[in-house]
């Protein structure tokens, strides 16, 4: 008898997206240009975290009608966000049959205190987080992939060096780790020791782990693939750049020739204006979406 | 004997990690001249068109047909690597793919992610089921006449070999079971003695 919805089968597509990139689209034209350049899933949202940034008030998850076209247009998975702690924006979602929920802190929480208990659905979840305990309690909570959360609409890569590193940089402590430092290290981490001991022995989360917030070149593609991400997520910086096909198919062929340095130098050489970006450092704490949960 | 696994995207390292267990040496290829190192080579799960385009960008996919043709090479295809061996793609004949594997495959045939499942199934030539997962699978709905259905479910055949061509919809890869590698390997020693 056919099981879904298991976790082996949530965490199964995200072990499908590895080595690939993840576009935001806010349109059916976008998610196209997307599905051409060789994506191997898009996030479809209403407003790319740059204009959220700009425009200000609260971000919500994207009109479910928009979603469904977006999700007729393309034969690629197709992904949405909602806010964190909305089961019921989840709910629509898994109703409609969205490939897989990005619970993200670029949108507005909904709920200051508890993120979505997803062991209840049958659709995969994906969670940013800045640093090993952030991912261990995610996973806990039922999420199937990881991502780094960076700093979305910056077009600045530096927050997502900083937390791949650091769940990288904990990853290889935990692996050193005797078992009476490991008991007191998940105490400190607020997480279960079971799952500190699978870190432990994978030598990596149990999950798949990519980078997001703030990548907009194809290098910074590459640069996060040498860290150490499984793939990554493009947010503004496609469809925020002058010219978005060429520089899609670009972070494309980066994600995957990450360590060739010829086919990086080919891909990169005369693409048009990148996105303008923010440096991340002059934002106050206050701006700052990865600080909206942990 | 070299057994190739397809890099371009996709569970490529789980597919190395199975193939290494049985005691085989692996080889990432990304670039044409490393389809002339391997006696086999695997094609991961992973997006069909991502994988298809990127071929031929860097003419991955010209390398696998020529050595194949040559006889020189096995190739096994999961999920999206089924896509990409097949003739034919229904609906989506236009995306790139190698047209040696003389069927019709019908992507995401049971629906959206959620209706991907796990469970056992009956395999032709094994003695016990094996556990099959199924991620937004395609099923085959033509079959050529020097195709050998090996497995099958209620949509349609799921596992077939045609010669040193073998495909899979579902993904041995993320389990334990070893048995659809090791049946590959023997494929791919046949290749690797044709050298010699």
């Amino acid at each position: 008898m056919a099981e879904i919805g298991t976790t082996k089968v949530k965490r199964g597509l995200a072990e499908m997206f590895k080595g690939g990139v993840i576009m935001d689209v806010t349109t059916v034209d976008q998610a196209k240009i997307a599905e051409e350049a060789g994506a191997v899933s898009v996030m479809a949202l209403e407003r790319i975290p740059a204009d959220i940034r700009r425009e200000g008030g609260v971000a919500r998850s994207a009109d479910p009608g928009l979603v469904e076209q977006i999700m007729d247009a393309v034969s690629i998975p197709v992904m949405a966000k909602v806010r964190i702690g909305h089961i019921s924006e989840a709910r629509i979602l898994e109703y409609m049959g969205v490939d897989f929920i990005d619970e993200s802190e670029v949108l507005t929480p909904a709920d200051v205190t508890y993120h979505i208990d997803k062991w209840q659905f049958k659709i995969p979840f994906v969670c940013g987080a800045r640093n090993l305990g952030e991912a261990l309690r995610r996973v806990s909570e039922g999420a199937a992939m990881i991502r780094t959360k960076g700093e979305p609409g910056t077009g600045d890569v530096s927050e997502a060096v900083t937390h791949m590193r650091a769940v990288m940089n904990e990853v290889r402590k935990v692996q050193s780790m005797l078992e009476d430092e490991l008991v007191v290290e998940a105490k400190d981490l607020g997480v279960n020791v079971e799952l500190l001991r699978e870190v432990r022995t994978l030598g990596r989360l149990p999950v798949v782990n990519f980078a997001a917030g703030g990548i907009a070149t194809p290098a910074d593609a590459a640069l996060m693939m040498t860290l150490g991400a499984d793939g990554v997520f493009v947010g503004s910086g496609i469809f925020k750049s002058s010219d978005p096909l060429p520089r899609a198919k670009a972070i494309v062929a980066a994600t995957t020739y990450w360590e060739d340095p010829k086919v990086l130098f080919e891909v990169s050489k005369g693409l048009k204006e990148g996105m303008s970006g923010i440096d991340a450092r002059t934002l106050v704490e206050l701006d700052k979406m990865q600080v909206r949960d942990s | 004997m070299v057994i190739g696994v397809l890099a371009l995207q996709g569970d490529f390292r789980e597919h190395a990690n199975m193939v290494r267990f049985l005691g085989a040496e692996v080889c990432l290829v990304r670039l044409p001249d490393e389809v002339d190192l391997v006696d086999g080579l695997i094609i991961p799960g992973g997006e069909s068109t991502t994988m298809g385009k990127l071929m031929v960008k860097y003419g991955v996919d010209r390398a696998i047909v020529d050595r194949f043709n040559a006889g020189r090479l096995a190739i096994y295809g999961t999920c999206a690597g089924m896509i990409v061996l097949a003739l034919d793609i229904e609906g989506s004949q236009a995306q790139p793919h190698l047209g040696l594997l003389d069927v019709t495959v019908q992507r995401n045939a049971f629906g959206r992610q959620k209706e991907s499942s796990e469970e056992d199934l009956e395999v032709q030539g094994l003695g016990t089921p094996l556990h099959a997962l199924f991620i937004r699978a395609p099923v085959i709905v033509r079959t050529g006449p020097s195709v050998e259905v090996l497995a099958r479910v209620a949509q349609g055949p799921v596992y077939v070999q045609q010669g040193r061509l073998l495909a899979s919809s579902f993904h041995p890869e993320l389990g334990s079971d070893t048995r659809v590698h090791e049946h590959f390997l023997r494929l791919a020693e046949q290749s690797s003695n044709q050298e010699v």
